[in-house]
Order: C-alpha cells, then structure tokens, then sequence
C-alpha cells in the first residue's frame, strides 16, 4: 500500500527503463525503503517458514533457531534484527504472496524457506523487488545459477554434501581401520533425495570409495510401510546402508531393520533423519550407531557454544541440529551486514552480504563468503554419530570432538 | 452471435459488468506489488475454476483432479522451453492437446464403462495421482528434483517468452479469464449447453430424449481439460519451478474446486466470486491474525475451515446466486 | 533374489493389507449406507491415534487395549457429526458433501496441529519392536496382531449387521432409503448410528496402526484417499470386499516395490483401482446395483 504514491510513474518508468541492463539496481532505487534509517534502528527482517502443512516440523524446528537469535546478537554486539514472521503454510502460491507481503510492509531483507520451491518462489520476489534474499536451508543447485543479484544461500547444495560425505567417510574409515566392501544405496525419491542420487553417479568415482554400490532402491516420501524396502536392501547382503532420508522414513527403516533382525556394518546416511532430535527420542537404544555426513555445525567454535547455551535454555532438552544452525547464521549475516552497510537500503544491504567474511562462525569450514553467485561455497559437511541420545561429531578433524564407535552393534544385542 | 450472447443481459447488468472490467483493467496501477499477487492468485483461481466448472456445473462430472491437467499443460509447456527453447506459445500448442488428450482417455475410459457420480471422482484422483508419481520419476522433466526454467532474461518484458513483470501476467490471466467466461456463455447458450443442462439434471431422460450423452459428456471433458491446461503454462512461467508434489498433488485439486463450489456450481460468476472471496479470505485472516499478534500456526486454516463450513451449510448453492438477488440480477445468475 | 524374500514380502504385504482393510471398512460402512463421501475419513483417525498417543505418554495405557474406549469415543463423535451437521447434506449432491467435510478436515488438521504440534508421535509398547521367526519366514508381531484384530472386528461388524435389529434396520435404509422411510424406520437415527459405526471402525483401526506407523497432524489425507481405494477396489458396503481390496493393494504395493521401484508402488495401487473401476466398477466383492 505504501507503494501507491509513486506507484505509477515507478510502473511507467519501470516499462521503459527494464528493458536493459541495470533494471535491478533501478528497481531498488524506487523501492520506497531507500530512506536511510538511523544506525541503531533494528534492520525489518522477514523470515519465512514453512510452519503449518506437510512440512511444519521443519519449520517450526527452524523457527526455533529464530527464537535465540536475538539473545545472541546481542552478544556479540551486532545490531538487533526487528523479524516478521511469516507461514509459507508449505505452500508456493503462499510463500511469494507473504514474501510480497513482507515486503510490502517494510520487510527490508528476506530469510527463508527450508523449501527448493518455496525459496525460489520467494527468490523471485526479493529480485524484482531489489530486497536480498538469504536463503537458510535448500540444497536444490538450480537456486543459485539463475544469476540473481540479490540471493544469497549459506547452505551447501547436493553436490558439495556429497562431496564432503565421501571425503569425511574416508577419514573415518582410516580412523577405525575397517571399511564396508559393499553399500546398498536407499533414497527417498523428493527434490533432496533425487538430486543426491543424481550427484552419486557424477561425484563418487572421483574419490575411488572402497566400497561399491550393489543396489540402488527408491521410496516414496509418503510412505508408511518400508518392509519391502528393508527386505529388499537386506536381500542385497551389503556391507553398509548408505541413505539419503528424511526423519520419518529413518525411523520406520530403523524399525524394520530391527524387526527383520538385520544390522549392516554401518548406516551411512547424507542428509537429515537419523540424527534429529525425534530420532533419537523415539527409538531410544535403538537410535545409537547410524553415522550422518551433512552439514553441521564445529562443535569446538565458540560461537557453537554459545548458540547451544542459548538453545539450551529456550529449548531444554533440544539437541541443536542443522535447521537452527544454518537459520541462526542466515540471521547472523543479515544483522554483520547491516552493520557494515550502515543503511538499511536494500542495495547497499546486497553489497554488503557479497563482502561478507564472517570468520567466527557456527557450521564447519573456513567461515560465511560468497561467490559470485551468491552461494556460500566454503560450508563443509561434517560425520557425525548418534551416541546415547547425544551426537557426536566424529569427522571431519578439526571438528571432531570423539571418535567413531564402528561396527554397528547389532539391534537384538542392545538390552 | 455478439448479439445472442448479450441477448438477456440487463441494462444494469451491463453497466456492473462494465464498471468491474474497467476497475480490473485499472487496477495494476493503484494495486502495490503484494495487492498484485493476491489478484494474480484470484485471477488464476478464477480461471481454473471457470474451466472445472464446464465439466462439474455444465454438464455434472465431478472431477477432483484438475491437478492432472494443470501439470500436463505446465510440464509440457516448460519442457519444451528448457530442452529445446521453444516458447511457451508455442507449447501451448503441444500442451493443450496433451491435456485434451489426458481428458479424453478418462473420459472415453469412465463414461462408456458408465462410471459415475463418487467413482468417477476417485477415477479422477487416481488418475491424477498416477502422473504425480510418474512425473517424480520421468526423468526427461527432472523427476521430483524439479525442473527449474531459467530467469536470466527476467528483468525484460517479453511478452512472447512470457519473462517479466507481474502485471503482464496479470494482464494475460484478466484477458483469459474475461475470454473463458465469455466462452462459457456462448456455449450455454448453444445447442451443447442445453443438452449439458439435461444431462446434468437427469442423465437417463437426455438418453431416452435421444442426446448422445455419451459425446456430451466427452465434450465437456475435453474443453475443461483444454482450458485448465492453458493456467498450467502460465503458472510454470510465473513460478518457474514445477515438482510433481506441488504441481499434481491432491491438494491443488481441492484448491481448484473450492472456489466454484463456494460461489455458485454452474453459474457464470460463481467460480470468480469463490475465487475472490476464498483467497481475500486466507489473505484477511493472515492479517487479522498478525494484527492481533496471534503467530500460531495453522490457528488461520482453523478459521479458513469454520467459514467454509458456514458458506456450505447456510447457502448451499453458493455465494453468487444469493448475491445477484441481492443486487438485483436474479434473472441472469445462470 | 531368494524365494524366502517374496515369501516375507508377500506375507507382510498381506498383514499390512489387513490393517488397511480395516481402516478401509469404517468407509465402506459409512460410503456404503449413507452415500456420503467421508473426505475426513483419514483425518478421524488421525484424532483417534492422537487420543491413544495421549493416553499412552499420560498413564501408559496399551493402545490395543484402550481400542475399546477409544472406539466408543469415536462412534459418539461420529453420531453426533453425522446428526448434527452431516444429515441435511444426505441428499445434496457430492460436491456439496466434499466441501462439507474438506471444511472439517481442514479443521481437524490444522487443531491437531496447534495443540500437538507438527512433529511425529508414537507409542512405545514393549512388543513393539518383536518379531516370529518360522523358519525363513520373519513376521512382525504387531502387524500380526494389527491383522488379527482386524478380522476379529470385521467380524463383529458383520455380526451387528447380520443378526441384530439395527443392523438389519441399517442394511434395509442402505438398500431401499423410501421403503426404510415407509414403514416407519427412524432413518435420520440410523445414519447417525452407521456414521457412528464407522467412525468406531476407523477409531480401532487407528489404534492399532499406532503400533506401527507414527501419527503427525498432516498423515490424514493420504489414509482417506487409501481407504477410498480400497473400498472402490473391495465393493461398496461389502465387509470381506474392504478387507479383501486391503490385502490385494497391500500385497500388490509390496510385491511392486520388490519386483519395480519402492518408489512407484502406489501407481501399482491405482492401476489397480482403474481397473476395477473399468472392468468391476461394483468391485471385486460388491452387488451390481442399479444405480
């Protein structure tokens, strides 16, 4: 609404003027947030999750690490984030009309979506209106190679996970002086899964595994029953169980495994599910051994620590995970940003994220910089281990804070 | 023809018709850039629904999955842009007849078997099911890793490849949605209507009437199927992204027929109404809520859900009947 | 592959079928002799496994044994539901009904949603994780007994239907709804009642899918939609036909996702169901009535 004054000599100019190049900075030139606010005055944040619908458990999990961002800001003396919340409600149709929404109501950075397609709904957005975009979670490559001027994605895409997967296996296969021969490969068939699947193929020879695939097996994301799936994979006689899941269909594969009394020497998964908080709640004793390379955080980083107090006291008994990771740092290089911009205008707000180098950080690697692209390509996967209802990250080294127990001790062996 | 299809329209009609047409084609330039997206919503549901309604409200086949038809048009349509650059004007040309074609097979398959009423509602879920698991793995669309259309050339307008601004689509959504209303007047109005209307009423009387039901009914399947398509493209344009899980899903299906059924089965204005009211709905519920600082989610979908209840069980045949008595167009709310 | 594989596949695909038919037969109680499309069937028995989930972390009560009380509590939902906001919709038309109970659905979901929030619960019991080794043959215990007590319960039903008063009265307003109203039946009771039955059937049937499947707030459409399958699959209103759709989509399902891809084995569910609808279309146990 507040666009209605100048809206129409911005349409006119906008036909003419778009045409050629430079239209995105001209677009962030009528954005009518270019006033420059008072340094002090809290940045408009519009964060954007999933939080009702099919995928809610996500969102309301990365809703968490939104919850103790603003204690820990404060801090370490970064200037305050004002966050409007908003529901995706799983949806597309939804996510760009609340990213409209936001920014129609002075929004003047986006954080979102969890969702490849929610995110590139919203990406669009943010572009066309000159408003950066930081994307916390969404791992689907085409995001980032569109050339957008104004999204950012501190989140590793599908081939860097696998990437560092097979880099933090080989270190823990030297660790523990054993490697499987063989590897059934089970894999929900969504957006992540798929584009792992599609990574596997291209990424693995270039780091001569010790192990083979002998089988790849698909499943529905929806499904309700994996037995087939578990008969099928132990039918293979493989080593390991390498997977990409989510949380649910961890759990039902664990379930099966143990029903139908077989334990591979390790599970190896590379993405979400095994390590979650639910996870590990629900299965209890059964929960300990399955390793998971991913993106994680460097538990010895003070910064880590310090995130995990702060989990610690708004969320007693939440073990901190990925979702809360990489939203608290989507956060964190919004409000480094606005400080080094010392505006609020979104274009210099743009400028400033492409210069980001935050050093102390939360997740594994070097530190937050961005290519030209707009992606983040310093994050490094870690492996880590559930152990007694606790993760361990056991690779890569200069994370590591224990070693991996190694093989999986056998599911009718746990008393 | 222009004169039989004005033929029956009210002076006072005509002038509201006018005065929304004109407030419509003015809008974008008072509207904001979120006002915008909510009309484009509108507009597409509207558009859709008008489409389902040929099928549900002109000749009495419930279909609850529009879904299918959506996603063969947007797949059809992207594909041939990102595999070999063709626009998506031209993939329309291949994308409605792929729909049509989709329409026809259950068609010809449900209506000579004689499958009717709720069966013929499942066979058009699972149908519709059966491409969203398909589609997740096709691999020539990118399977459920999505196919992502490029947005290079995003900041120009070009009407041709359909890479712009918000408003030309808002502006191809009005002029399709203008042109599908239109269209479905000129066809109840001709010999086809007619013979929908009997069948929709009683199926063995327009038998024994001597209407070939059968070729009827295929009819209406195959212009909604068509026409339903032509929203796939746009939508696969607009969004630039397609998953079969967003795209096929049971739940855009529903969402396709909510709108017709809250405004008015087989009524002109139903569909656009329905689609008006169910989307400023959501969109005034979202901000009522924020407005009262209630951040809880699903506490809207909980409302969303309570009005619906209320429009069902107090006007049964929809909203637009009861509104156009209320201002005065009872005669032509057909 | 060894024959042992298709021999565990295929008897865990019947068991799970089992448990599907008997969720399916609270639909085809209902769909059967009301004629109405319970579009919140799934989300029913999302409300009775929620119950069990509370009752269980409250004061650890087996869900096999609170299946009683928690049927009763889903048959006076269902009664009352069906008495107080479905009947006048009886004799709309179908797409009247849908929205009906899409309404409802949305609603239920999204309540379940805020006062359980959106991640996935189960129960513990201490059987849970058993399995009967017979010689190659692994069988799970729950689906065993999930399977066991799903005929236990079709039976029961089919007892009520077949031996008592209100059953024959029911099955009289399903075959011919004027002459019910002619000689006097009080029909809008008996829907109530069915409508009630049914909800009880789906209630039990969450109960004991517990045991196998975790409950979130969102798991209810896809249940309505298998249940419909099934129904459609096994024949309107015929008890052995829900249960007999639920083995053949489950032992289809399973037998698909050894033989094909895991991944597409639903499209093998709906295959199936095009054909019956194509060459059955009263299913495989149903009476062919003129419709």
């Amino acid at each position: 609404m507040k666009r209605k004054s100048h809206s129409k000599t911005a349409r006119v100019s906008r036909r003419t003027f778009t045409a050629g190049l430079g239209a995105t900075g001209f677009l962030a030139g009528t954005a009518p947030f270019n006033i420059v606010r008072a340094q002090g005055a809290a940045l408009k944040v519009g964060m954007l999750l999933p939080r009702s619908g099919f995928e809610a458990g996500i969102g309301q999990d990365c809703q968490r690490g939104v919850d103790i961002t603003a204690g820990v800001l404060k801090e370490l003396g970064l200037p305050p984030l004002q966050i409007i919340n908003a529901d995706t409600e799983s949806s597309v149709d939804t996510a760009r009309a609340r990213a409209e929404k936001l920014i129609s109501e002075g929004a003047q950075l986006l954080v979102g979506a969890f969702d490849s397609g929610q995110s590139t709904a919203i990406a669009q957005v943010a572009e066309q209106n000159g408003i950066p975009f930081v994307i916390n979670i969404a791992a689907a490559p085409p995001i980032t190679e569109q050339g957008y001027k104004f999204v950012f994605r501190n989140f590793p895409t599908a081939g860097m996970i696998l990437r560092d997967a097979f880099i933090d296996q080989k270190e823990v296969f030297a660790a523990v002086g054993a490697a499987p021969k063989t590897a059934v490969f089970m894999h929900v068939n969504d957006t992540f899964g798929t584009a792992m699947k599609g990574g596997i193929g291209a990424v693995m020879p270039k780091f001569d595994m010790p192990y083979k695939i002998v089988e790849t097996i698909a499943y529905d994301p929806a499904a309700r029953d994996l037995s087939v799936e578990i008969s099928k994979a132990k039918a293979t006689g493989a080593d390991a169980l390498l997977c990409v899941s989510r949380l649910n269909d961890a759990i039902l594969l664990t379930r099966e495994m143990v029903k139908q009394r077989w334990t591979p020497m390790a599970i190896m998964s590379m993405g979400p599910g095994w390590y979650e908080d639910q996870y590990l709640k629900t299965l209890n004793k059964l929960s300990d051994g399955p390793l998971s390379f991913a993106p994680w955080y460097d538990p010895n980083k003070k910064l880590s620590k310090q995130l995990e107090a702060a989990l610690a006291k708004a969320h007693p008994g939440v073990n901190m995970n990925v979702n809360h990771v990489y939203t608290f740092e989507a956060l964190l290089i919004a409000s480094d940003a606005y400080k080094r911009a010392g505006s609020g205008d979104p274009k210099a707000l743009a400028d400033a994220i492409r210069k980001t180098d935050i050093k102390d950080n939360v997740s594994i690697g070097p530190g937050i910089q961005f290519d030209a692209k707009g992606q983040n390509d310093k994050i490094k996967g870690g492996g880590i281990q559930n152990r007694g209802g606790k993760l361990v990250t056991v690779a890569p080294k200069e994370a590591a804070n224990g070693n991996a127990e190694w093989p999986l001790k056998p599911y009718d062996k746990r008393a | 023809m222009i004169a039989a299809l004005t033929e029956g329209i009210s002076r006072r009609a005509a002038l509201l018709l006018v005065a929304l047409l004109a407030a419509l084609i003015l809008a974008p330039l008072f509207a904001g850039d979120y006002l915008l997206t909510v009309l484009i919503l509108i507009l597409y549901f509207a558009y859709i629904g008008q489409a389902w309604n040929i099928m549900m409200g002109f000749a009495g086949q419930l279909s609850l999955g529009h879904a299918l038809y959506v996603g063969l048009g947007a797949y059809t349509a992207a594909s041939l842009y990102v595999h070999f650059g063709i626009g998506p004007w031209l993939g329309l040309l291949v994308a409605v007849p792929v729909a049509a074609l989709a329409g026809a097979f259950i068609g010809f398959l449900a209506f000579r078997f004689r499958v009717a009423g709720v069966y013929f509602a499942i066979l058009t879920i699972a149908v519709a099911e059966f491409a969203r698991v398909g589609f997740d793995h096709l691999s020539w669309t990118s399977g459920s890793s999505g196919l992502f259309l490029p947005v290079k050339q995003y900041a120009h307008n070009d009407l041709w490849l359909l890479r712009g601004h918000p408003a030309m689509f808002y502006y191809i959504l009005l002029a399709a949605t203008v042109l599908a209303v239109v269209f479905c007047r000129a066809l109840l109005k001709s010999r086809v209507g007619y013979f929908w209307l009997a069948i929709r009423e009683d199926e063995e009387a327009a038998r024994s009437a001597g209407i070939d039901v059968f070729r009827y009914k295929m009819i209406a399947v195959v212009i909604s199927a068509a026409m339903t398509s032509f929203a796939g493209v746009i939508y696969a344009f607009y969004y630039n992204n397609l998953f079969p899980e967003q795209v096929f899903h049971i739940s855009r299906s529903i969402e396709i027929i909510l709108g017709p059924i809250v405004g008015g089965i087989g009524t002109l204005f139903g569909p656009i109404l329905g689609a008006a009211l169910l989307t400023g709905l959501a969109e005034t519920l979202t901000a009522a809520l924020a407005a009262l600082g209630i951040d809880l989610p699903g506490a809207k979908q909980v409302f969303y859900g309570i009005c619906l209840l209320l429009v069902i069980t107090t006007l049964p045949d929809g909203v637009w009947p009861w509104v156009a008595k209320r201002i005065g167009l009872g005669s032509r709310s057909k | 592959m060894s024959a042992d594989v298709y021999l565990n596949v295929a008897v865990g695909g019947i068991l799970t079928g089992l448990v599907y038919g008997l969720m399916a037969l609270g639909l085809s109680v209902i769909f059967g002799v009301v004629r109405v499309v319970n579009f919140a069937h799934g989300e029913m028995m999302t409300i009775a496994m929620y119950i069990a989930v509370t009752l269980f972390t409250a004061f650890h009560l087996d869900p096999l044994i609170m299946l009683v009380p928690i049927a009763a509590v889903m048959f006076a939902f269902g009664y009352v539901l069906q008495k107080r906001l479905i009947n006048p919709f009886i004799t709309r038309p179908e797409y009247s009904q849908f929205l009906l109970l899409v309404a409802v659905a949305i609603i239920v979901v999204n309540l379940l949603l805020i006062a359980f929030g959106p991640d996935a619960q189960n129960v513990q019991t201490s059987y849970g994780y058993d399995s009967f080794q017979i010689g190659p043959l692994i069988v799970d215990a729950t689906k065993l007994y999930a399977g066991v007590a799903a005929i236990v319960v079709a039976a029961a039903l089919f007892g009520f239907f077949q031996y008592t008063r209100p059953g024959t009265a029911i099955r009289a307003c399903a075959d011919n709804y004027t002459g019910a109203l002619v000689v006097g039946l009080d029909v809008k009771h008996l829907y109530a009642l069915t409508f009630g039955l049914g909800a009880a059937c789906v209630g039990a049937a969450g109960c004991m899918l517990l045991l196998i499947f975790d409950v979130t707030p969102a798991v209810g459409p896809a249940y309505t939609l298998l249940a419909f399958v099934i129904v459609i699959t096994g024949g309107l209103g015929s008890m052995p036909g829900a249960l007999i759709g639920g083995v053949l989509i489950g032992l289809t399902e399973a037998m698909a996702g050894l033989l094909f891809s895991p991944s597409a084995k639903s499209m093998f569910a709906f295959g199936i169901l095009v054909l019956v609808l194509l060459f059955r279309p009263q299913g495989i146990m149903g009476k062919r009535t003129a419709s």
